[in-house]
């Protein structure tokens, strides 16, 4: 047992029962269909600005980029153009290959020592998970966005679309899976939230640095992905109460409608959860990777001079300026000077 | 040192550009429905779906599972050519969306459509059961 992960753990286990029982028990519609979820999106955009704005305010005195590949030098040396970006437009390109691909991520390697001497291995698979994870969370956040439009815009419709492209099928007596259309992006986000999570305790040094804010987004992702799984396949709830809350909570009139099913608002509170935590944990590398001084500066210190912004205005008195206060003083003295 | 100050302060534009741009995106449900509330469809049920008050199985199982009961339906009719559906209260219905389901609900434009279009679910049953064909036997 590990107390980083058993405290995260209990918490989202906490989070669960205090929406389950405070819906079915207490009968707290009210207060998670609709407070929660506004407080939890005001929460969150202030939250952003203000992570944002504090990241804006910070002077970056220096150019600190990381530099993968050749700097721009002498005509004949070829430099690595994106690696080593010279030009904002370089550095717009880095950025884009970087928030898109997770190229710094792809460089992950594993070292171990190999008949004496230290090896690489690139180490993919974090890679992969991550790829997988990030755009499948994408996926289910734009189709979602389907009980929040009414009408539903094409291009939302087209995600679903292409997202439930593939049509597993299993109809037994016990088991049966494939109506409604399975989507792929929520077996994708479950599969990598898993792969991320047991990566974290399998292998010994990721496990000795995961803290219990590595833990639990991951187990509230995992909760919001299996709840939402659970509603659509398994325990369905009312899809068009569902939608009638949710659009009345981004049209400025909410309602409570009847039999939504408790699973839902277990659902909505996860998900609110992780909104209002969202700015400020470490998942707000979402904004930070747009900040980070070693990927959006060029790598031109060598042709560009930077100034310290917050370099304190030193007087300077030059030898030039000493000679002329003092030149008759030194001739007196019978000191060299080097204008008589 | 003044020239990097400039820097900064356009620096700073970006990034205020940026968040704009972000918290347009993230606010895109709030003013794509521009505040108009859009309560759910009401469903009609025709005069013959009245009379029989119920359906082959209660409405909060229809609701929610009736797109698993014609999955099943059809897997028992194709794979087993079994159609005749026995419900728990005993009765026997035919296993046929054209001819049992669409017999009562023969209103899909005010039935089946309104909360399909409204949760954006397109379901290929009508592919081929158009307007409510009747099966020639």
């Amino acid at each position: 047992m590990n107390v980083k992960y058993m405290y995260s753990l209990l918490a989202v286990i906490a989070l669960f029962l205090l929406a389950y029982l405070g819906v079915e028990a207490a009968g707290l519609e009210l207060l998670f269909g609709i407070i929660i979820p506004y407080v939890a999106v005001a929460a969150f955009v202030a939250g952003v600005v203000y992570r944002v704005m504090g990241w804006a305010r910070s002077a970056v005195p220096f150019r600190i980029p990381s530099t993968c590949g050749q700097q721009k030098s002498l005509p004949w040396i070829k430099p690595n153009k994106f690696d080593n970006p010279f030009t904002p437009g370089a550095v717009v390109v880095r950025m884009i290959l970087e928030v898109c691909c997770f190229r710094s991520l792809f460089r992950n390697t594993r070292n171990f020592i190999q008949e004496g001497k230290i090896a690489y291995q690139l180490e993919i698979w974090l890679w992969v998970a991550a790829l997988a994870f990030h755009y499948a969370f994408l996926t289910v956040i734009v189709r979602h966005m389907r009980l929040f439009t009414e009408p539903v815009p094409a291009l939302i419709k087209l995600v679903e679309t292409v997202d439930s492209f593939f049509r597993f099928e299993i109809l037994t007596d016990t088991i049966r899976v494939g109506v409604p259309g399975l989507y792929m992006s929520g077996l994708v986000l479950l599969a990598a939230v898993a792969f991320l999570f047991i990566r974290r305790i399998v292998i010994p040094h990721v496990k000795y640095i995961s803290l219990p804010a590595d833990f639990f987004p991951l187990f509230l992702i995992f909760g919001i992905a299996f709840t939402g799984i659970l509603m659509r396949y398994f325990s369905k709830v009312n899809i068009r109460a569902a939608k009638e809350l949710t659009l009345g909570l981004v049209s400025f009139h909410p309602t409570i409608p009847q039999g939504i099913g408790v699973v839902f608002y277990v659902h909505l509170f996860f998900v609110c959860i992780l909104l209002a935590y969202f700015p400020f944990s470490k998942l707000m590398h979402m904004g930070g990777v747009f900040l980070s001084p070693t990927r959006n500066l060029p790598g031109n210190s060598r042709a560009v001079r930077h100034v310290n912004p917050w370099n304190y205005p030193v007087e300077v008195h030059t030898y030039e300026e000493y000679e002329e206060e003092f030149r008759e003083k030194m001739i007196e003295a019978g000191l060299p000077v080097e204008k008589e | 040192m003044n020239d990097k100050k400039i820097f900064l302060i356009k620096d700073k534009k970006y990034i205020i550009a940026g968040l704009v741009v972000f918290i347009a995106l993230f606010t895109f449900p709030f003013w794509y429905n521009s505040g108009k509330a859009a309560p759910g469809p009401e469903i009609k049920l025709t005069e013959k779906a009245k009379a029989a008050k119920e359906c082959v199985m209660p409405t909060a199982y229809m609701r929610a599972e009736h797109m698993q009961l014609l999955d099943i339906w059809r897997h028992s009719v194709v794979r087993n050519s079994d159609n005749t559906y026995v419900n728990p209260s005993g009765k026997a219905f035919t296993m046929s969306l054209s001819n049992t389901c669409l017999d009562c609900h023969s209103n899909k434009a005010d039935f089946c459509d309104k909360c399909h279009d409204y949760a954006s679910v397109r379901p290929y049953c009508f592919d081929c059961h158009i307007d409510n064909p009747k099966e020639i036997k």
